[in-house]
């Protein structure tokens, strides 16, 4: 079977600098892969990457076995849900307009659209009728963080992209979104690209882990493996987890 | 008299909303451009800030061998020193406009034509409002000197007034002017915080 998402000896240079140096793995349907990596590691261009907001210097990604850049833009990334930490919600639409977006977009009647962002939010455990009306600055960081969530969900996308999604929020709500996060791509079989530098999150989402460091994939494997991960970086990341084991 | 000053004021009138409006026209338009083309922001934004220093007389009276005199020579002028405060706040309102919202709206599947629209404009739209506002009320106080190059307007009684050492007429030109302003900067300040209240507090 094709992997939704390959990466073929990407690499990416910006202002003289080489932000991504030969980067190849994949992503397979209905898992969840980890893109683990300090702040500059190249984790973030790699994701952009694959709804096409940036385009490879050299080297090919591919989504559904096609290159990005043989996609039309927007078909693309109508395909895709993306989720970011400062969630981009628009701040003059409601939450109701908010996650009916991209349905709107791709010609949904309005009574399917009201059912499913009901739907999302129900799932979300965010009570319809206490926020489908409501503007993003009336919620909390949680709240808007799930509506962010729901938006990308909106139009049922198969991949999901989410990079630091959760990294604003305080440890119980982040602790909470993690959960549901888990039970909405599990239940749902998505397949999804996390971006994460945290390595408690990475072991907890992910079905794969990989590793960033300075621009290259430094170490690939099942999240289980990650703790017996021989690479020097991968180290110093266990070591985050429990600094007086160092 | 009475009838000479309704005359008159509405000729003021149908000067200045022709010159907002195609000013408003131009500086949102060029606005949105400066958006897209950052290359040209400073001789575009040069030449609308080199426009706005030009003592208005001074300009009316370069236009006068370019457009010859009356009415629309004095739109011209009119329009050319109302185009900046436009062009800056729609430039300004856009770029306002939070990355992540813009690049959100991108990676939904948007297009550029869509973003604008349902995007960057609403949401600029307070700050190229309040533009609109300060090219409005600068416009109907400097179009009373349109009436040197024979545009009409009340300024036919200031410049009467000054002629005859007339106070009367002076006032009788400018008062009305002043109110029309005043009245302009209620009517489009209204709109700014009905309209273009950032939704939050509308609820």
């Amino acid at each position: 079977m094709t992997p939704v998402v390959e990466f073929h000896e990407v690499s990416f240079r910006a202002g003289g600098c080489e932000i991504l140096r030969r980067l190849s793995f994949e992503i397979h349907a209905g898992e969840t892969l980890a893109l683990l990596g300090r702040s500059g590691s190249g984790k973030t261009t790699a994701l952009r990457m694959v709804n096409a907001l940036v385009t490879p210097t050299s080297g090919e990604v591919r989504v559904e076995g096609r290159a990005t850049t043989a996609w039309p833009p927007r078909e693309l990334r109508r395909r895709i849900g993306y989720v970011i930490q400062e969630t981009g919600l628009f701040p003059h639409f409601t939450v109701r307009a908010n996650i009916g977006l991209v349905p709107r977009l791709a010609g949904w009647d309005p009574a399917r659209i009201e059912a499913r962002s009901r739907e999302l939010l129900q799932a979300l455990e965010l009570r319809p009728d206490d926020f489908l009306d409501r503007y993003p600055a009336q919620l909390s960081g949680g709240q808007q963080q799930r509506v962010g969530v729901a938006r990308a969900l909106a139009a049922d996308p198969d991949l999901l992209l989410f990079d630091e999604p959760f990294g604003k929020l305080d440890p119980v709500t982040r602790a909470e979104a993690q959960r549901q996060f888990l039970r909405v791509t599990r239940a749902l079989g998505k397949t999804a690209l996390f971006v994460t530098h945290d390595l408690r999150e990475a072991l907890l989402v992910a079905d794969r882990i990989g590793l960033m460091h300075e621009g290259v994939l430094a170490w690939i494997g099942p999240a289980g493996d990650f703790l017996g991960a021989e690479h020097a970086e991968a180290r110093r990341f266990r070591q985050s987890l429990d600094p007086a084991d160092a | 008299m009475l009838d000479e000053l309704f005359t008159l004021v509405l000729e003021h009138l149908a000067m200045v909303a022709m010159a907002t409006l195609t000013a408003t026209l131009c500086g949102v338009s060029g606005g949105i451009l400066l958006t897209r083309r950052a290359g040209w922001r400073p001789a575009l934004l040069g030449f609308a800030g080199v426009m706005q220093t030009v003592p208005s007389l001074a300009l009316f009276g370069f236009l006068i061998p370019l457009c010859g005199i009356g009415r629309g020579t004095a739109v011209v002028a009119l329009v050319l020193y109302a185009l900046l405060p436009v062009m800056r706040n729609t430039l300004a309102g856009i770029l306002s406009v939070d990355a992540a919202v813009r690049e959100s709206a991108l990676a939904m599947g948007m297009s550029e034509w869509q973003i604008l629209r349902e995007v960057e404009l609403p949401l600029a739209a307070r700050t190229i409002l309040a533009g609109v506002r300060v090219a409005t009320v600068t416009t109907i106080g400097t179009a009373t000197i349109a009436a040197a190059i024979g545009a009409g307007g009340l300024g036919v009684f200031i410049f009467r007034g000054i002629a005859s050492v007339d106070t009367g007429q002076i006032l009788l030109g400018a008062v009305p002017a002043a109110a029309m302003a005043l009245i302009a900067d209620a009517i489009l300040g209204w709109f700014e915080r009905r309209w273009a209240t950032p939704a939050p507090t509308r609820t």
